[in-house]
C-alpha cells in the first residue's frame, strides 16, 4: 500500500524546485552575457573555436539582420538539417558505424524521425536500439539535438532585440547567435552533465551489442552505444529523444537515483534560467521574474494535481496500487515530477509511462502540452511562445487601462496580434483537426492499444505532443503506422515553424517601432496583479480550445474511474 | 443644440433603429463583422435544419426556439450598431439644420451671382452681409464683421471676424451680424469640417480604427479557435459514442453545434464594438467637439503629454491684483485707497481688479469723486504710469496719486526729491521673482507701497493636473512669459514642465522631441502660426475661433474654443478604449459558464450505466439545469439578451476615473473580469428557471 507522499520525498521535491530557483540568476545571468556578446570567461579556453566557425564559414558576425533575412537563413538551416538526417536514414546500412548492423530506415518512418529532431520535437516512431546506427544516432540525431536546441534560441534573441530595439530595421546576426549559443553553452553544460552521468553508469560506447545468455539458457543481446553524451544534449537541449526505446526508464540511460535527479534538473534548467536572462537584456529583471513565477505557478498547480490523483486509492482496485508502469526504482513522486517536468518544456523524454498515469495525472500531462508548451516549455521556444501570450494579455486586459496595449514600451498593434494568433491557433488547429481524422479514419482506431475514453487521450496526446513540439508518447499507441507517420510529420513541422515565422515577423515589427517611456499611464507588465492576469489568458486560452475534447477523454474516464469502470 | 442632447430612450431613434435592425440582416453588411456573420451563418443552418425537419412532417419546438433566438442574437446586434448610429445621426442633424438650403452671392469679377451654397468650388469669392449664412467653411480675405456661431457653439454672444490676422476663419452655417465681408471658400462643398463629422458618425464613411482592426483581428481568431473545437467535438463525440457501445447518446445534432459555437464566440463584444466607436465620437460631439476621424479619438486615450497654453487654460485671461504690500510706516488701508483711486478710471482688466480688490479687502467703495475734482492722468508709454490728481475747490492741488512700474515711479518720486524706500525696492524684486507684476503706488513725495498682479490660476486646475500626472499624462504649459514668470507660475498650477518665451518654432520643436522619445501629444492652438505644430502634435485641437489654417491642420475642432477641454478629450479617448477592453474581458470571461452548461447537456448520456439516464459528465452540470434542451436554450437566451442588457454600457462608457494603470485595470477585471465570470451562471440558471416554468422547454 502506498504511503501519500514520505516526508522524505516530499524534501526531495522541495530540495529540487529551492536548487532550480536557486541557480537560474547564475546560469541565467551567465546566457545573458554570452548573448549580448560580452566578455566572459568561457572566451579564453573556447574563444578560438568561435573565430574558427566564423572563419570557416566566411561570416561576419557583426552583419546585421533583417527579421526576413534572418527567417530565410533560419529556414534554410532546418532544411538542410532535416535533409542531411533524412539522408542518413535511408543509407545508413550502407555507412560506417553500424555494428548492430541496422538496415535503412523506411521513408515514412525516416520522413517522420527528421521532422521529429528538426523541430525539437524527438517524438520517436521508432526504438533507437534496433532501427538507428550509431552513426546515425550521432551525426544525425545528435547534431539534429544541437541545432534544434539552439534554433529556438536564435529566435528568441531575436524577438527580444524586436522588443528592445528603437526604430531598428534588423533584429541581429543569425550565424554569430548561433555560435555563441552552441559554442558556448550547449556544449559545455552537455560536456559537464555527459561525464556526471558516465560516473553514474550510463553507457558511452561504440563496441557492438554483446550477447549475454539468461537464466532460463535464452540468448539475449544487450544493446549499447554512445549514450552518455547523447542523453546529455537529450536533456539540456529540451529534447527528450531517447538513446533506447524506453528512454529514461531504462537502466542505462538513467541508472541511479542521482542520475535521475540530474536528469530532472537538466530537464528544467536552461528553459527556466533563460527567462532570468530575458528580464536581464530587456533591462528590468522584474519583467523576467514575472514571466518565470507565472510559468512556475502553472508548472506547480499542475504538479500539485497530478501529485494528489497518483495518491488517491484507486476505487477500481482493492489494493491502493498505482505502480503500473511507474519508475518503481525511484517511487511514485519521481515518476510524477518527471511527467509534469517533461511536459510542462518541450523535453518529452519520460521516465514513467505517461498511459499508465491515473487519468487525471495523464490529463495534467496532456493539458501541459496543450497550452503550447509555453510554461517554461524548450529553451527559447517556451518563452518566445508565452512572450505571444503576453502579447494577447496586454492586449485583451491593456484596454482597460483606456492606451493602446503596450509591451515595455512597443505599441502592440493589429499585426503583433494577428501574428499572435496565428502561431497560437496553428498547434492548436493540428491537435483538433489530426485528432478528429484519427477518430474517423480507421487507420486512426486501429493503431489504439486501449478503447474508450482512454483510446481517445491516446490520440489526442500524440498530436498534442507532436503539434507542440514535445515529443513524449502517452504509450499504448501505435505510432509507426501510416496515418500517424505523415499526419505528424505535418503537426510536428507546423507546430515548429508556422510559430518561428511569426514570432520572427513580430520581432521585426517592434524592432521598428519607437519606445514609449512607462509612466503610472501604462499598463503595468510586472507584479502579482500581472503575473495573476498571465496565467489566467494561458489556461483560459487552453481551457476554451480543449474542454470539449478533455472532457470526453480525461476528464470522463477519471469520471468513469470514481464509479469503478477503467479502461 | 449641445446638451440638450437627446437620451438614448428616446423613442423616435428606437424605433428607427429597430427597423435598421432588419435591414442590417444583408450578408453584404454582415460581413464586415466576422463574428456576427458566423453568427448569421449559424442561424440561417439552423433554420434550414427547421425546414427539413418541417418538411419531412417533423415538427422540434427545440430547434425553433434555438433558431429564433440566433437570429435575435444577429438583430440585437444591429440593434446596437443602429442605437449609436441613430443617435450620432440626431446629432449630426441638429448640426446640419445649420447648413439647410443656403445661397451664396459668388463674385465673378465685379458682378455678384446668386448660387447655391453646395456649387460653391474651392477658392470662390463670396459676399456676406447683414443677415447672410455663410455658404461655406472659408476665410476673411476682406471686411471686418461680427457673426453669430450660436449655430454651432451654442454661444450666444456674437464674436468678430476680419481679414488678415488670426480671426479669419468663418464656418459654414453661421450668420452674420453686422457689416459686409468677403470671404474665400477654402472648403469643397462635402468636404467642410462638419461634413466630414456627420459622415464619421453616419456611417457610411466610418472607416475602423487601426486599434478597432487590432481588436477584430483578435476577435475573428478567437471564432477560428471556437469553429474549430465546436467542429471537431462530433469527430471525438461519434468515436465516444462507439467506444461506450451506446447508440444516440451524444446529441451533436446541427443545431447544437451551431448553439455552442455562437454561445462560444465573441458575439457580446462583437456585437457591440461598432456602437462602442460610434458613441465614443458622439460623446465628443455632445462636447461641442468635432473630429475628423476615429483615429484621433483614439489617439487622444494613448496621449501623454499635454502642451497647454498658459493663458486661457491655465490661468485666468488676464493678470489680477491679489495683495497690497505697504512701504514701512504706511497704513495697508491709505495704500489700498490710493490705489483704487488712482485706478478708478483705468479701464483696463488690472485696473478693474484693483478696484475690485480695495473694495473686497477693505470695503473701500467707489468714492463720489465730484467732491474733489480730480484729473486723471491716462497710462502713457512715456511715463509708463498712470494716476489721479486731485484738487480742491479753489483748483489748489491737494494731492498727486501715481501707479506705474517701479523704475518709473521711482523717477517721478526722486525728481519731486522724495525717496524711495530700499524695502519697496526689496519687495518689487520678490513678487517679480515669484511670477508676479508689481505696480508701485506713490503719492506727492512718498510712496505709499507695491500692488501686486499676479496671473490667477484657475480654480481646480492643479487637481485636474495632479489627477491627470496620476494617469500617466504630463503637462506643459507654453507661455511667452520670461522662463523666471513661467517657472512660478508652472509651479502654482502645478504643471509638470514649462516652456517660456515660446515660439511657434520652439512649439513644433518641443513636440517632435517629445515624439522622438516616445510620447505622444496633444496640443490646442488657434493662430495660424500654430497650424505647423497643430499638424506635428498626434492630437491636434484647433479652437473654432481660429484660423483656417489652424483648422485644417488640427484633427480635431473645439467649438466652444475652449483649452481646457484638451482634457476632457483625452478622458474620452481612455473611456472608448477601456470600454472595448472591458467587454471584450467579460465577453471572454462569459465562455467558462456556457460551457459548463452545454458539454453537459450533449455528453450527460454518454457512458450512462444501464437504466440511468446521465452518465459521469452529467456531473458537469454544477448549475443543474433542467434538461440538456433547457440548458443549451437558457445558454443560447443568455448569449442574446447579454448583448441588449449591455448596450447602455457600450452607448454611455465604462464609468471613468482619473487613477494610475494598474488600479483602473484591478478595478475593471474585478467588475469586467470576475464578473464575467460570475454573471452568466446566474444569468443561466435563472434564465433555466423561467422557460421551464412557462413550459418552453
Amino acid at each position: 500500500m502506498e504511503e501519500p507522499v514520505s516526508s522524505r520525498e516530499f524534501g526531495q521535491l522541495i530540495f529540487f524546485l529551492v536548487l532550480l530557483i536557486g541557480l537560474t540568476p547564475f546560469i541565467g545571468g551567465w546566457m545573458a552575457r554570452v548573448f549580448k556578446g560580452e566578455r566572459h570567461f568561457l572566451q579564453v579556453p573556447l574563444g578560438w573555436m568561435e573565430k574558427l566557425i566564423y572563419r570557416l564559414g566566411g561570416v561576419d558576425p557583426t552583419e546585421e539582420m533583417s527579421w526576413w533575412q534572418y527567417a530565410k537563413i533560419v529556414l534554410a538551416f532546418n532544411l538542410i538539417g532535416f535533409l542531411a538526417l533524412l539522408g542518413l536514414q535511408l543509407t545508413q546500412a550502407w555507412l560506417p558505424l553500424n555494428p548492430a548492423g541496422q538496415s535503412n530506415v523506411e521513408l515514412g518512418l525516416a520522413v517522420n524521425t527528421a521532422a521529429s529532431f528538426v523541430t525539437n520535437t524527438n517524438w520517436q516512431a521508432y526504438s533507437g536500439e534496433n532501427t538507428m546506427s550509431y552513426l546515425t544516432q550521432m551525426m544525425g540525431l545528435g547534431v539534429q539535438n544541437f541545432f534544434s536546441a539552439a534554433t529556438g534560441i536564435v529566435v528568441l534573441l531575436a524577438l527580444i532585440r524586436g522588443l528592445t530595439r528603437k526604430t531598428s530595421t534588423t533584429v541581429g546576426n543569425f550565424w554569430a547567435d548561433l555560435v555563441r549559443t552552441s559554442v558556448y553553452v550547449l556544449l559545455p553544460l552537455c560536456f559537464i552533465l555527459a561525464l556526471a552521468l558516465a560516473s553514474q553508469g550510463v553507457v558511452q560506447t561504440f563496441s557492438a551489442y554483446p550477447t549475454a545468455t539468461t537464466l532460463e539458457g535464452a540468448s539475449q543481446q544487450i544493446p549499447l552505444g554512445p549514450a552518455a553524451s547523447q542523453i546529455a544534449i537529450k536533456q539540456i537541449g529540451t529534447n527528450g529523444g531517447g538513446f533506447f526505446g524506453q528512454n529514461s526508464a531504462h537502466p542505462f540511460e538513467n541508472p541511479t537515483p542521482l542520475s535521475n535527479f540530474l536528469e530532472l534538473l537538466a530537464i528544467l534548467l536552461l528553459p527556466a534560467a533563460i527567462v532570468y536572462t530575458y528580464g536581464v537584456m530587456v533591462g528590468d529583471r522584474r519583467q523576467g521574474w514575472s514571466i518565470y513565477w507565472a510559468m512556475f505557478v502553472i508548472f506547480i498547480a499542475g504538479l500539485g494535481v497530478a501529485l494528489w490523483a497518483e495518491y488517491q486509492p484507486n476505487p477500481a482496485m482493492d489494493s491502493l496500487n498505482w505502480m503500473e508502469g511507474k519508475e518503481v526504482r525511484f517511487g511514485t513522486m519521481n515518476s510524477v515530477l518527471w511527467a509534469c517536468a517533461t511536459t510542462v518544456t518541450s523535453n518529452g523524454s519520460v521516465n514513467a509511462m505517461h498511459d499508465s498515469l491515473s487519468p487525471l495525472a495523464g490529463g495534467v500531462a496532456m493539458f501541459n502540452l496543450l497550452l503550447g508548451e509555453c510554461v517554461f516549455g524548450g529553451i527559447g521556444t517556451g518563452l518566445y511562445t508565452m512572450l505571444l501570450f503576453v502579447i494577447i494579455t496586454v492586449f485583451l486586459a491593456g484596454l482597460m487601462v483606456g492606451r493602446t496595449p503596450e509591451y515595455l514600451g512597443k505599441k502592440i498593434e493589429a499585426f503583433e496580434v494577428k501574428m499572435s494568433m496565428i502561431a497560437v491557433i496553428a498547434p492548436s488547429a493540428c491537435v483538433l483537426i489530426f485528432s478528429a481524422l484519427a477518430c474517423y479514419l480507421t487507420a486512426g482506431r486501429a493503431a489504439l492499444g486501449n478503447n474508450g475514453p482512454h483510446g481517445l487521450s491516446e490520440i489526442l496526446y500524440a498530436f498534442a505532443s507532436m503539434s507542440n513540439n514535445n515529443g513524449s508518447a502517452f504509450g499504448g499507441l501505435s505510432a509507426n503506422t501510416t496515418y500517424y507517420l505523415w499526419a505528424g510529420s505535418v503537426a510536428m513541422l507546423i507546430g515548429r515553424f508556422a510559430v518561428i515565422i511569426p514570432v520572427l515577423a513580430i520581432a521585426g515589427s517592434l524592432a521598428a517601432k519607437k519606445i514609449t517611456p512607462p509612466s503610472p499611464g501604462t499598463f503595468p507588465t510586472t507584479g502579482p496583479l500581472f503575473v495573476v492576469l498571465l496565467i489566467s489568458v494561458v489556461l483560459i486560452v487552453g481551457v476554451l480550445t480543449f474542454f470539449p475534447a478533455l472532457s470526453l477523454g480525461p476528464l470522463i474516464e477519471h469520471l468513469l474511474m470514481q464509479t469503478g469502470h477503467t479502461f | 443644440m449641445t446638451n440638450s442632447a437627446k437620451t438614448w430612450i428616446d423613442s423616435a431613434i428606437l424605433r428607427q433603429a429597430f427597423k435598421d435592425s432588419f435591414v442590417k440582416l444583408d450578408p453584404r453588411n454582415l460581413w464586415g463583422n466576422p463574428v456576427m456573420f458566423v453568427t448569421g451563418v449559424g442561424a440561417a443552418l439552423s433554420t434550414i435544419v427547421l425546414f427539413q425537419g418541417l418538411l419531412g412532417g417533423h415538427f422540434d419546438g427545440f430547434v425553433l426556439q434555438i433558431t429564433l433566438w440566433l437570429w435575435f442574437t444577429v438583430l440585437f446586434a444591429n440593434f446596437a450598431e443602429a442605437m449609436a448610429e441613430g443617435r450620432g445621426k440626431a446629432q449630426a442633424a441638429a448640426l446640419r439644420a445649420a447648413r439647410t438650403q443656403t445661397f451664396a452671392r459668388r463674385l465673378h469679377g465685379q458682378t455678384e451671382e446668386k448660387v447655391a451654397a453646395p456649387e460653391l468650388k474651392l477658392g470662390d469669392l463670396v459676399v456676406c452681409e447683414a443677415g447672410d449664412v455663410i455658404p461655406g467653411d472659408g476665410e476673411v480675405v476682406d471686411g471686418i464683421a461680427s457673426v453669430d456661431e450660436s449655430a454651432i457653439t451654442g454661444e450666444s454672444a456674437p464674436v468678430v471676424r476680419e481679414s488678415g490676422g488670426d480671426r479669419s476663419a468663418v464656418t459654414g452655417g453661421t450668420r452674420v451680424i453686422s457689416d459686409r465681408i468677403v470671404i474665400k471658400i477654402t472648403a469643397e462643398s462635402g468636404q467642410s469640417f462638419l461634413d466630414r463629422m456627420i459622415a464619421l458618425v453616419e456611417g457610411a464613411a466610418r472607416q475602423k480604427t487601426p486599434n478597432e482592426i487590432a481588436l477584430g483581428i483578435l476577435l475573428i481568431a478567437l471564432t477560428a479557435v471556437f469553429i474549430l473545437a465546436v467542429f471537431s467535438l462530433p469527430f471525438f463525440a461519434w468515436y465516444s459514442q462507439d467506444a461506450a457501445n451506446q447508440a444516440n447518446a451524444v446529441n451533436v445534432s446541427l443545431p447544437v453545434l451551431v448553439s455552442l459555437l455562437v454561445c462560444l464566440i465573441p458575439t457580446t463584444i462583437g456585437g457591440l464594438l461598432s456602437a462602442i466607436g460610434i458613441s465614443g465620437i458622439d460623446r465628443l460631439v455632445r462636447r461641442n467637439v468635432l473630429a475628423t476621424s476615429g483615429r484621433a479619438v483614439e489617439a487622444a486615450g494613448d496621449v501623454d503629454v499635454l502642451l497647454l497654453d498658459k493663458t486661457g487654460t491655465i490661468t485666468l485671461g488676464n493678470r489680477m491684483a491679489t495683495d497690497f504690500i505697504p512701504a514701512p510706516k504706511i497704513e495697508t488701508e491709505r495704500l489700498a485707497s490710493a490705489a483704487q483711486l488712482a485706478s478708478l478710471s483705468d479701464e483696463t482688466p488690472e485696473g478693474r481688479s484693483i478696484v475690485v480688490l480695495a473694495k473686497e479687502k477693505f470695503g473701500i467703495r467707489g468714492r463720489d469723486i465730484a467732491s474733489t475734482h480730480a484729473t486723471f492722468i491716462p497710462f502713457s508709454a512715456q511715463t509708463r504710469m498712470s494716476g489721479v490728481d486731485l484738487l480742491k475747490t479753489d483748483g489748489v492741488e491737494l494731492s498727486s496719486i501715481r501707479k506705474g512700474a517701479a523704475e518709473s515711479v521711482k523717477n517721478w518720486i526722486e525728481s519731486q526729491g522724495g525717496s524711495y524706500p530700499t524695502e519697496v525696492a526689496g519687495t518689487v524684486e520678490r513678487i517679480s521673482r515669484e511670477g508676479g507684476t508689481p505696480l508701485v503706488v506713490a503719492e506727492n513725495r512718498e510712496v505709499l507701497g507695491v500692488i501686486q498682479l499676479k496671473d490667477v490660476v484657475k480654480g481646480g486646475i492643479k487637481e485636474r493636473f495632479a489627477q491627470l500626472r496620476a494617469m500617466g499624462i504630463r503637462t506643459v504649459m507654453i507661455t511667452g512669459d520670461n522662463p523666471l514668470t513661467a517657472a512660478a507660475i508652472a509651479a502654482e498650477a502645478g504643471v509638470d514642465d514649462f516652456l517660456a518665451q515660446a515660439t511657434p518654432e520652439m512649439k513644433l520643436k518641443r513636440i517632435r522631441e517629445e515624439q522622438a522619445n516616445g510620447h505622444l501629444v496633444a496640443m490646442t492652438g488657434d493662430g495660424t502660426n500654430d497650424a505647423p505644430a497643430l499638424a506635428q502634435a498626434d492630437v491636434g485641437v484647433a479652437m473654432n475661433t481660429g484660423t483656417q489654417a489652424a483648422r485644417e491642420a488640427g484633427n480635431m475642432v473645439d467649438l466652444d474654443s475652449n483649452p481646457t477641454k484638451l482634457i476632457e478629450i483625452v478622458e474620452i479617448g481612455k473611456q472608448l478604449l477601456m470600454t472595448r477592453g472591458a467587454l471584450t474581458t467579460f465577453s471572454v470571461a462569459n465562455d467558462v459558464a456556457k460551457y459548463f452548461a452545454i458539454i453537459p447537456a450533449m455528453f450527460a448520456g454518454l457512458y450512462a450505466a444501464t437504466g440511468s439516464s446521465n452518465g459521469p459528465l452529467a456531473a458537469l452540470n454544477i448549475m443543474s439545469l433542467h434538461s440538456p434542451e433547457s440548458a443549451i436554450l437558457s445558454a443560447v437566451i443568455f448569449n442574446a439578451l447579454i448583448i441588449i442588457a449591455l448596450i447602455p454600457l457600450a452607448l454611455k462608457g465604462v464609468t471613468y476615473r482619473a487613477k494610475p494603470a494598474a488600479e483602473v485595470l484591478q478595478n475593471n477585471l474585478l467588475i469586467y473580469g470576475l464578473g464575467g465570470l460570475v454573471a452568466p451562471f446566474i444569468g443561466i440558471k435563472v434564465i433555466d428557471l423561467l422557460i421551464v416554468a412557462i413550459h418552453f422547454a
